[in-house]
């Protein structure tokens, strides 16, 4: 077989196109979706089944309750241990509730949330709509005159959205809740009496909506790419193997840029 | 089965006007032209069954018709208007007038058959609960379900997924039906059956079929007019008895038409088992024996 010599500019070429085309079907995906959330709630012709919506929220948000509360106590846990040391060189041992305060609800409650449902909710989102491609019940919603964003996307997109912000809050409270639990049991009465009190001199309300406005978005995304990675699924089994995979890794990717994004706005912006 | 009876008791003359009409359709697949001009008719109150091989291009025909897939060239036009010019809002009215049974079933497997069934009467009418209830129970009755209005898809065999898809396709009482592979994976009684249920469909309440399929028996059974489609051209377009006729005549020398007769009878020799023979079998055997291949 002749080998190809391959062209690294192509290859980069290659990846931008692919790039930008994923881009911008998303986009078109997220536009298409916000019509329906709009008709939906704005126009009589179009009905958003609410019961879609809510089972959709136990699906995403309920059943991913216990490992998000065993996640994120964990975090506080590891936060406070790891902090612990390098702050009682400088004797500021009892600061640990202060750093994992910001930390936890600027940062770690969001992220960790988004990434934990990127596997949990993300994952079966993708693979359960890339079955029904499969199994043509796609091709039979549309030749049915239903429209799979507005019956299939919407539903989930607003379920995990709501979910991934209520979720983060239980994240906040779990990491501090983790930190505390480390200060009472191992770091000791000078830590942990002033545990809450310096948490609360330190957080700020623009800590705590700050982290719920990118867990609002991480949700979207998420979800977005779950059902996006779902509806391009060609090709039966592997295929849909293939989505779900890319679907959790695609979407860590996205959290962490769109985190990123966003703390160098609030940083430059003094949020 | 009950059968509803018809709500008009005079039945009219079949109106010439065809309901769909697909004219010069070509369609490929990157390289790969699987139909090249492919002329069709479906008139109302009739049957009309599309066959040919594996790969002839019938199932891209039928996604052509339901408004799945856009034609290269040509175009497909439904109650007398191209599919490809009209907006969404507008595909969608017509798709509410056509049903279609695919070849799984398709039901959507989070829903019980009941509901799968009310789903199109949910969304596309302004009927109270009770009265969608009463007529998913018709429309499992039709097709013998009436039992299964609370089972799973994953609990119901293939042939009751069938029949579930079928009562699900006529749930708005359309005016065209298509089935893809109706007979595929069900028993000869099944079969003949959901044959029976089509003819009664097509009779009583003059609906339109269009039937792609490769069982004789069953497309002998239930057309009444046949399309002949090999490598994305028609062969042959016919009432069931011209069909019939080649099927029991005996060979004249003309290819296209021995070719047809092979394939009605379900003959192994024939102009098909030729073609396949063509392909340099001997010659690849021995390139193999001499080490010349690619590996």
């Amino acid at each position: 077989m002749a080998e190809r010599r391959v062209n690294p500019v192509e290859l980069i070429g290659a990846a931008f196109l692919s790039g930008l085309q994923y881009t911008g079907g998303m986009a078109l995906l997220l536009g298409a979706a916000a019509r329906w959330t709009v008709a939906g709630l704005f126009t009589r012709k179009v009905r958003l089944s609410r019961d879609a919506v809510a089972a959709q929220t136990v699906r995403v948000g309920v059943r991913s309750l216990g490992i998000v509360v065993l996640v994120q106590m964990f975090i506080g846990v590891i936060l406070a241990l790891q902090m612990a040391p390098p702050l009682s060189d400088f004797g500021q041992e009892a600061q640990i509730s202060s750093i994992i305060g910001v930390a936890g609800f600027r940062m770690l409650g969001p992220i960790i949330t988004a990434v934990v449902l990127s596997g949990f909710a993300g994952a079966s989102i993708a693979a359960e709509i890339g079955t029904m491609v499969v199994s043509e019940e796609i091709e039979a919603m549309e030749a049915m005159a239903l429209n799979p964003v507005r019956f299939l996307v919407v539903p989930r997109l607003l379920a995990t959205l709501v979910a991934t912000v209520l979720l983060a809050v239980i994240a906040d409270v779990m990491i501090a809740l983790g930190g505390f639990l480390t200060a009472k049991l191992v770091l000791g009465p000078e830590v942990y009496s002033q545990y809450w009190r310096l948490m609360r001199d330190i957080l700020e309300y623009k800590d705590f909506y700050t982290g719920l406005i990118m867990a609002a978005v991480f949700g979207i995304l998420l979800s977005l790419i779950a059902c996006y990675e779902g509806l391009k699924v060609r090709g039966g089994a592997e295929g849909v193997g293939r989505a779900t995979t890319m679907t959790v890794v695609y979407s860590i990717v996205a959290i962490v840029v769109a985190a990123c994004v966003f703390t160098v706005i609030f940083y430059v912006f003094g949020i | 089965m009950t059968v509803m009876q018809s709500t008009t008791d005079k039945r009219q003359p079949p109106k010439p006007f065809p309901v769909i009409r697909v004219e010069n359709l070509v369609k490929r697949f990157g390289e790969r032209t699987i139909l090249s001009g492919v002329n069709l008719e479906v008139y109302p109150g009739q049957t009309t069954v599309v066959m040919g091989g594996s790969g002839c291009g019938k199932s891209t025909l039928l996604r052509h018709l339901i408004g799945s897939v856009w034609p290269d060239e040509g175009h497909v036009e439904m109650f007398g208007r191209n599919l490809c010019e009209m907006s969404e809002a507008e595909l969608d009215d017509v798709r509410k007038r056509f049903g279609i049974l695919f070849q799984s079933g398709a039901l959507f497997n989070s829903m019980t058959v009941g509901e799968n069934v009310a789903l199109p009467l949910k969304e596309h009418t302004d009927l109270d609960e009770d009265t969608i209830e009463i007529m998913v129970r018709i429309k499992l009755e039709l097709v013998g379900l009436r039992y299964a209005v609370d089972l799973m898809p994953s609990e119901i065999s293939g042939g009751m997924k069938k029949r579930a898809g079928l009562a699900r396709a006529i749930a708005l009482d359309p005016e065209i039906l298509f089935y893809d592979e109706p007979s595929a994976g069900l028993d000869p009684v099944t079969s003949a059956e959901i044959d029976q249920l089509m003819m009664d469909l097509s009779s009583k309440l003059g609906v339109a079929s269009v039937v792609v399929t490769h069982e004789m028996d069953s497309a002998f059974r239930i057309a009444d007019r046949m399309v002949m489609l090999d490598g994305g051209v028609v062969l042959k377009t016919g009432t069931r008895d011209q069909f019939e006729a080649i099927r029991d005549g005996e060979s004249a020398g003309d290819e296209t038409t021995d070719l047809i007769r092979q394939f009605l009878r379900g003959d192994s020799a024939g102009p098909i088992t030729e073609r396949r023979k063509a392909g340099g079998y001997e010659q690849d055997i021995l390139d193999v024996a001499e080490g010349r291949y690619a590996r």
